[in-house]
């Protein structure tokens, strides 16, 4: 039996161009992987031993033996709420506007869509520095924890805009249609049946803004984030953030320090493990097969 | 004569007798444009009270657009626009006083595509009513629209359960039975067989022969077997071919459902019904 016939004409060759690709692609992935695999491994080992009860309920200090970072923690965890707040109700109903009532032919509509797609793409820095003119200076807010979460809501605002449009439009429009044909309002077809079936979707887009949000420095450090915080945050007073806090012990000169650091970027690690898993098992748990 | 594939003896039920005729739809110069091009022009016809009225013809000849300008749900589409009249028992269903909301409260639409909530059973049937805010018993107008949709047998002991674990023939009786739960006074229904097996066909068909003794129903249908077995009157719709191109649905012909299929008066209904052409 010949093994050079017709149907085996060719196949040698494309045999190793998809090799050569299935290489490249198992490449990408390993430099992905190893890269953050070794950063996580370095952190993980420097830090571990420093994730005690002093890291959570002790101010910093200039000791490093005593030194914690309840302040950060708190007010990580308070603007984390905060953001919450602000940007599920703005940006679900952008969204729903944007997706249910604005007439796309009009030129302020694909105005707003265009922006909003654009400003996922600025970078945090000048979010930051909108925040220090506008909200600090402008409003005469002050250098407080409020601004540090206003600021961080506009930074995800997109983002969390975004989702909730790709949720709202993955519901079929069948069942508006149904909904509308039994004599339901426009509010009753948005509300009962769009809102629920989108909330999914909604909800999992929103805790990914939230925990990008939350590993964000710069803007926060251009409104004030304190770096020394030697009390526990309130929502109009100064206050730092962990992001903040493993910025500025990283840059003290002091070894122990940066294992203090490597202990608190553990601990935002795991916050942020913690909400995408979250958001994840959300995502499974409640996903519509219409 | 035309070679009638149908077989006009399963018909159960003959239209009922001409005296009877009250006219519930008065559609007069209808047509309906998307944007620029027109879907429809010039149908003017009359529906009757406690028929079945099907609107057959070939694929583009606006036969869905027509049934969706009688509960006004064109109106979703922005492009849409609607000329000419239709009155509904004589009042203008596109008066500018006229609330769409109302219009559909009274005319319900059963899709071609099953489109059950993704709820249970019960809520299913119960958003209708739920919405309109109706007085009286949920469970007892739930009920009620079950046994008239032929559903109430096989849900009644797990009314709780997810609308999308039924079969494709129980959705559509469901989505007949929400519809019914609001109680209309017409039933449109867009083709509500076309994506059924033979036998849930059939029990929507049966269903319409019950319905049509309290309701008035219009049913587009591709099936001509369908229009045969179901309809009182029978509309056929057909394709023109406007100078550059562009295709507008036209009424050819509307008449008893077995003069349409045994001695249609024009050419083209003939073709179609004897299968040489569509």
């Amino acid at each position: 039996m010949s093994t050079t016939g017709r149907l085996s004409d060719g196949r040698q060759r494309s045999l190793w161009a998809g090799r050569i690709f299935r290489g490249f692609l198992y490449l990408s992935l390993a430099i992905g992987f190893l890269t953050l695999g070794a950063l996580l491994a370095q952190v993980f080992l420097q830090g571990y031993k420093w994730v005690d009860l002093v890291l959570f309920l002790e101010p910093p200090s200039t000791d490093p033996q005593i030194a914690g970072a309840e302040p950060a923690i708190l007010a990580t965890i308070y603007i984390g709420i905060l953001l919450l707040a602000f940007t599920v109700p703005l940006g679900v109903g952008t969204a729903i506007y944007l997706e249910e009532y604005a007439d796309r032919d009009r030129w302020y509509n694909r105005l707003l869509e265009v922006n909003i797609q654009n400003l996922a793409a600025v970078p945090s820095i000048v979010y930051g520095i909108l925040g220090l003119a506008f909200l600090v200076r402008g409003l005469g807010l002050g250098r407080v924890l409020l601004a540090g979460a206003m600021i961080l809501t506009l930074l995800v605002l997109p983002t969390v805009i975004i989702a909730a449009r790709e949720a709202i439009r993955a519901v079929p429009d069948s069942i508006r249609q149904g909904a509308y044909a039994l004599g339901a309002t426009k509010w009753q077809v948005v509300w009962r049946q769009v809102l629920p079936g989108a909330t999914p979707g909604i909800a999992t887009g929103s805790i990914l803004a939230l925990s990008r949000g939350l590993g964000e420095t710069a803007p926060l450090l251009l409104v004030g984030a304190l770096t020394y915080v030697a009390f526990n945050p309130t929502v109009l007073g100064e206050f730092t953030a962990l992001p903040v806090q493993i910025y500025q012990w990283v840059a003290r000169p002091q070894e122990e320090f940066r294992v203090l650091a490597a202990s608190a970027i553990i601990v935002l690690l795991g916050i942020l493990l913690i909400l995408n898993a979250f958001a994840i098992w959300l995502r499974n748990r409640y996903e519509r097969r219409w | 004569m035309a070679n009638v594939s149908v077989n006009l003896a399963e018909r159960t039920h003959e239209p009922p007798p001409r005296g009877s005729r009250e006219v519930v739809f008065d559609v007069d110069e209808l047509g309906v444009s998307y944007g620029e091009s027109k879907a429809l022009e010039g149908v003017s016809l009359e529906i009757y009270r406690n028929y079945v009225t099907a609107f057959i013809g070939p694929s583009g000849c606006g036969k869905s657009t027509f049934i969706r300008c009688f509960n006004r749900m064109n109106d979703l589409i922005p492009t849409a626009s609607v000329e000419g009249k239709i009155l509904y028992q004589g009042e203008d269903l596109y008066g500018s006083h006229v609330d769409p909301v109302e219009v559909r409260k009274l005319i319900g639409m059963v899709f071609q595509k099953p489109n059950p909530f993704p709820k249970s059973i019960y809520d299913n049937v119960a958003f209708g009513p739920r919405v309109l805010g109706m007085d009286g018993s949920l469970d007892d107008r739930v009920e009620k629209a079950l046994q008239q949709a032929a559903l109430w047998d096989e849900v009644k002991d797990r009314l709780k359960a997810g609308a999308l674990s039924l079969s494709g023939g129980q959705q559509q009786r469901l989505c007949i039975a929400r519809c019914l739960a609001v109680e209309p006074e017409v039933l449109l229904m867009d083709e509500p067989a076309s994506a059924l097996d033979p036998i849930a066909t059939t029990r929507i068909e049966d269903l319409m022969h019950e319905l049509k003794r309290e309701y008035t129903i219009i049913v587009v249908t591709h099936n001509m077997q369908q229009a045969a077995r179901v309809a009182d009157m029978t509309a056929f719709f057909t394709v023109t071919r406007g100078d550059e191109g562009q295709r507008t649905g036209t009424l050819v012909e509307y008449d008893a459902t077995s003069k349409i299929f045994t001695q249609p008066s024009d050419k083209r209904t003939e073709d179609y019904v004897t299968g040489r052409f569509g």
